[in-house]
């Protein structure tokens, strides 16, 4: 089996490598290629990054405290509330799935590493660049981008802060490495298979993964190509989103929310393969209908580029747009709901037991369908009217993106985490974080329904007095989630150097390749490919 | 030896794949920049937008004039981000038979102490009505230019086709005037100019 | 502390009495147009329908959390598809959103409307106010946040309307059909009424339209709903629904003022009425960015205390400028949006105020003679490079 091997000869070199000292330990994990060494990496620059924008969403909800200016002006808080989500999107979820893919890929398809490790490296180095040159924008003269993670023309063109090209490098370079991020695995799930494990038979988070970078592939050039197009508006006289040169700012927005929509996707997709792969776990049951969830999958990333105009209903596109991007929004439902059908199937009758993954897949499976169901209110046109740009909307895509992407990752973490270090996390800990960050979750981002119900508009510093009891409420849970995520870095840490020693099968109902491996696994995770039965 | 060409099989194999998924994402790169026109051409033929779809030739032996019908034009004008400018149509509001040929004006005067050039940017209300606006003449084919406390009338020719949906009564047409001065770039794609 | 405490109180009291619930403004306001009651029907049927679903999918999970526990002696059982059981949560959730979409669109058809107006009301968005023309009655006003900053920084008590009212409201007679037409000036904004049932993107350069015909007089008050720069959260809507007299006399009334404006322009005022006026127009219209205490926000928003045009000469240069802006900065042009009087005001007061004591006094008269001309001091590009006045 050495051809398997020989792929990762470079690996294999700095793994030989025993430099000591501190430039040793630099350049080991500067020009490693080991699949779990980038995966960490990339899980590492994730969670720094959710503390960084999540500070952010403190300072927000800390000036949302009550009516009046207290802590920021308004032009810092528009800043806050751009960084918070363009972090928390393109530093957070992103870069946290690309690490539990980096991990988990080539453990369960039964390879050694990735198809590409050289390519790997470099697509993880990018991302510390971009995320360093997009927070610098906050001291520049005239401050960062403040027009929101959307960043709409003309108020991101004409009227953006000099800092907005920088803004726009720095998403150049996130697109680059997503990229090349995803044709890595995608020529891993491709190619490096074990003999025997037929495409069918993949694991489901393996399916999600490579759906997903696709859709990364489809979408993240569009994104470059609209933000080049902002820079040429910008500096080179160019008028496509301008309309006194011909162009046209709701063409921006077509064209942002043709990325944006799959994007979202892109965040959520394999959220649904981690829970897909831990619920039955627990259930100690195989997952229900394995056929349809990956139909499921695929349906819901096609539907997702027919869709993107319903983020643009009270733009005035027409009556026969609006029709036709109301019913192919609603029709994302029917996916939506076989795989939520299905996760409870799996549930059903099973022999279930609580340990903190698991506590976290449920809450996602409620709390998601809560989020999905806001998706579904927010769909219909003549309601949108009254929901678009308000605090529903902010409600909405939090219960979709906290409950469902970011649950699903502190599910991932515990649950492969005693697979990657061979040691058990703190489950008391564990369960203390889970019920702090599922109650607080819920106090922060419930009342906002019914503020966006009662009419308060998002992205605003200051707000009307009928809004001051449920913001309160949003602001004092926002602040027990922050507090409460020091518990999960405590446990990581924590078990990382005093964690006590497990088998390599970790979880009783677990089944998969990665749990054949020792914990934690070896250097090259199959040398010899396994035999798939 | 089998190993080897194994090898070299699979690293055959990973490069062919490599080079597919790259080109997907050039593509895809060049896709977006696409939609641009692709997104022009759609909204003139769906009339998204109120985009108008350009001159016409008025060929009076071909119109016939719905005397029947009375429709009510109204016409509205915006200055764009402080352009120093007085820019308002000379009538409010005209009413007229669909295939009538109707000339129509706008007043504008630079109140700047120097020459500057507008671009007016066209738009109808509601947008199912921009395909049965049609326009022989308009002073937003072209940019104008006015020197310093200058004014002058400019001119729309245009007549309704008469095939206008039955539910339409009232068209508006607006035009946004905006400040062209610096743009040195011309611009290649004008609304309401044929390309 | 003590806003924390009452905030702990609020929150137990969200736990166990439905009762303050009911005070608190929970849902969707019904609103008072045929639309947006409409809108509202809508949204609670489709809240329903998701409450519905919800509850079976939450009670089947919750029985199977309840009982199948390994703790309570559950064998998981060996099935794991099932081909008509999958078809079917296909199909029903389909049946579902085509029952969901008969309503909607029906009301969005209806939305669509094209009939005549009686009144068209022409909106157009401005970095941060809203103007309104009424087309066919000549009336013309802008409509600024009237909010006193005092009560923003929290040095008073704030208003029970806080941050909802504006210095001149929109004006809409009932029971009849209102059109109106909304285009921006510089960036997109949105024109938002949640009880007429309007929200419409306000976009430069085009221009669409939302109707409303309102059956009960009353003042609705809504907000701008797009990110549209610094100031987004400080341009509100008023609107007043009046009945079809009042509505006549309020038009009268507005044309009546436009003519006493511009007689009044003709007469000089003393110190003390340019100053009381002056300190109001400020608040007003210039405040959201240089201040109350003039000190502006640096470097998009130059300060007014000491500052070469406000200090500087000639008086002409200082009126010039707020007559029409500083072109591709944030500095607009008041020509349009104040009279004579009002402007002379303000400059009087700039020029005045946080130690500027140059003890010059600006007439009607003076910003009369200098509105026809203007003068620009062209800057090459963006407001970056206007950082300094």
């Amino acid at each position: 089996m050495s051809d398997v091997i020989h792929q990762t000869a470079d690996s294999e070199h700095h793994h030989g490598d025993h430099k000591k000292g501190i430039l040793g330990w630099i350049t080991r994990w500067l020009f490693t290629t080991n699949h779990k060494d980038i995966g960490t990496l990339y899980l590492i620059l994730s969670l720094v990054m959710f503390f960084v924008a999540g500070a952010m969403a403190l300072l927000i909800r800390a000036e949302l405290f009550e009516p009046g200016l207290q802590f920021l002006k308004p032009n810092i808080f528009n800043q806050m509330t751009t960084l918070h989500g363009l972090i928390m999107v393109f530093g957070v979820v992103m870069p946290a799935f690309v690490g539990l893919a980096n991990w988990q890929i080539p453990m369960m398809i039964g390879a050694p590493d990735m198809a590409l490790p050289r390519l790997n490296n470099l697509s993880f180095w990018i991302l510390p660049f971009a995320f360093t040159i997009l927070s610098s924008t906050l001291f520049m003269d005239g401050g960062g981008p403040d027009f929101g993670w959307t960043f709409y023309a003309p108020l991101s063109t004409k009227y953006g802060p000099p800092s907005t090209d920088y803004m726009i490098f720095a998403i150049h370079l996130m697109g680059i490495s997503s990229i090349l991020g995803s044709i890595n695995i995608i020529a891993t799930i491709l190619n490096l298979r074990a003999p025997g494990m037929k495409m069918m038979k993949m694991p489901i988070f393996v399916w999600s993964w490579l759906i997903t970078a696709f859709l990364l592939l489809a979408i993240m050039p569009v994104l470059a190509g609209t933000v080049t197009m902002m820079l040429t508006d910008r500096n080179f006289g160019t008028s496509f989103f301008d309309a006194a040169g011909g162009g046209d700012p709701l063409l921006f927005q077509h064209v942002f929310w043709f990325f944006g929509h799959p994007e979202v996707y892109v965040l959520i997709l394999p959220a649904f393969g981690v829970i897909s792969e831990i619920i039955p776990t627990f259930s100690r049951k195989k997952l229900f209908g394995y056929d349809f969830m990956v139909y499921a999958i695929a349906c819901i990333a096609i539907l997702s580029f027919i869709v993107w105009a319903h983020h643009m209903f009270t733009t005035g596109i027409p009556l026969g747009a609006e029709l036709f991007f109301m019913y192919t929004t609603m029709l994302i439902a029917v996916p939506t709901g076989v795989k939520v059908f299905n996760w409870v199937s799996t549930m059903f009758k099973g022999s279930l037991t609580f340990e903190t993954p698991m506590l976290f897949a449920i809450a996602f499976v409620f709390l998601f369908t809560i989020g999905g169901f806001s998706g579904l209110m927010l769909a219909i046109v003549p309601a949108d009217f009254q929901y678009q740009d308000t605090y529903f909307v902010v409600a909405h895509f939090h219960y979709v993106l906290v409950s469902g992407a970011i649950f699903s990752l502190m599910a991932a973490v515990y649950y492969w985490l005693p697979k990657w270090c061979g040691k058990m996390y703190n489950e008391r800990l564990g369960k203390w974080h889970f019920w702090l960050t599922v109650i607080s979750m819920n106090l922060t981002f419930f009342p906002m329904h019914f503020l966006g119900l009662a009419g308060m508009p998002r992205r605003i510093p200051d707000y009307a007095l009928q809004f001051t009891d449920f913001n309160a409420i949003a602001t004092v849970g926002a602040f027990i989630f922050g507090v409460s995520q020091l518990l999960f870095v405590y446990n990581i840490i924590h078990t990382i150097w005093k964690g006590k020693q497990t088998t390599a099968q970790v979880w009783e109902g677990a089944h998969g390749l990665e749990w054949t491996l020792s914990s934690p696994p070896p250097h090259h995770s199959f040398t010899t490919p396994p035999v798939i039965e | 030896m089998q190993n080897g060409n194994q090898n070299n099989l699979k690293q055959k194999k990973n490069v062919r794949l490599i080079i597919k998924l790259f080109l997907i994402a050039v593509v895809m790169f060049g896709f977006g920049f696409a939609l641009v026109p692709i997104y022009n051409v759609m909204c003139k033929a769906l009339n998204i937008n109120g985009k108008i779809s350009g001159a016409t030739s008025y060929d009076a032996s071909h119109q016939s004039i719905d005397k029947t019908r009375e429709i009510t034009v109204e016409f509205v004008a915006t200055n764009n981000a402080n352009l120093p400018w007085t820019f308002h149509p000379l009538k409010n509001k005209i009413h007229i038979h669909p295939g009538e040929m109707t000339r129509v004006a706008f007043y504008a005067k630079n109140n700047a102490d120097q020459v500057m050039k507008v671009q007016a940017i066209p738009s109808i209300t509601p947008g199912l009505a921009a395909k049965y606006l049609k326009k022989t003449e308009c002073f937003c084919f072209t940019q104008q230019t006015l020197k310093p406390n200058e004014s002058m009338d400019m001119p729309i020719l245009f007549h309704i086709d008469p095939d206008l949906p039955k539910s339409i009564n009232t068209i508006t047409l607006s035009y946004t005037l905006f400040d062209v001065s610096n743009l040195h770039h011309l611009p290649e794609r004008i609304p309401g100019k044929i390309q | 502390m003590h806003k924390i405490l009452k905030t702990l109180f609020t929150l137990i009291l969200f736990f166990f009495s439905p009762l303050v619930l009911a005070e608190m403004a929970l849902n969707m306001p019904r609103g008072v147009t045929p639309i947006s009651k409409d809108i509202y029907d809508l949204h609670m049927v489709i809240f329903w329908i998701c409450v519905a679903i919800g509850v079976g999918v939450f009670s089947v999970m919750i029985y199977s959390l309840m009982y199948h526990r390994k703790s309570k002696g559950a064998v998981p059982a060996a099935f794991h598809e099932h081909m008509s059981l999958e078809i079917l949560w296909a199909v029903i959730p389909f049946v579902i959103l085509v029952v969901m979409a008969i309503p909607a669109t029906k009301v969005l058809i209806d939305m669509h409307d094209t009939d005549d107006a009686a009144v068209t009301i022409k909106i157009v968005g401005h970095q941060w106010k809203w103007e309104y023309q009424y087309l066919d009655q000549g009336v013309q006003f802008y409509s600024n946040l009237s909010t006193p900053f005092d009560q923003i920084h929290n040095n008073v008590k704030k208003d029970p309307h806080y941050l909802l009212q504006v210095d001149n409201p929109v004006v809409v007679p009932v029971h009849k059909k209102v059109r109106f037409l909304v285009t921006s000036a510089d960036v997109v904004h949105s024109w938002w009424v949640p009880e007429l049932g309007i929200k419409r993107d306000a976009i430069p350069g085009f221009i669409h339209e939302a109707w409303a015909r309102v059956q009960k007089p009353g003042t609705y008050r809504g907000q701008c709903a797009e990110l549209c720069g610094v100031n987004h959260g400080f341009m509100p809507i008023v609107v007043q629904a009046v009945s079809d007299d009042e509505f006549n006399q309020w038009v009268a009334a507005q044309m009546k003022q436009a003519k006493q404006a511009a007689e009044a322009s003709q007469k000089p005022l003393t110190r003390e009425e340019l100053m009381t006026m002056g300190k109001k127009v400020y608040e007003n219209n210039c405040a959201a960015c240089h201040k109350v205490d003039g000190q502006g926000m640096p470097p998009v928003f130059p300060p007014m205390r000491g500052s070469s045009v406000a200090v500087g000469h000639p008086v002409s240069r200082h009126i010039s400028l707020v007559l029409h802006g500083v072109p591709n900065t944030a500095m607009q042009a008041f020509a349009s949006q104040l009279s004579d009087l009002e402007l002379a005001a303000v400059i009087t007061y700039e020029r005045n105020a946080w130690g500027n004591n140059t003890g010059e006094l600006v007439q009607p008269k003076d910003v009369q003679d200098l509105r026809a001309v203007k003068k620009l001091t062209r800057k090459t590009n963006e407001r970056r490079n206007s950082s300094n006045s």
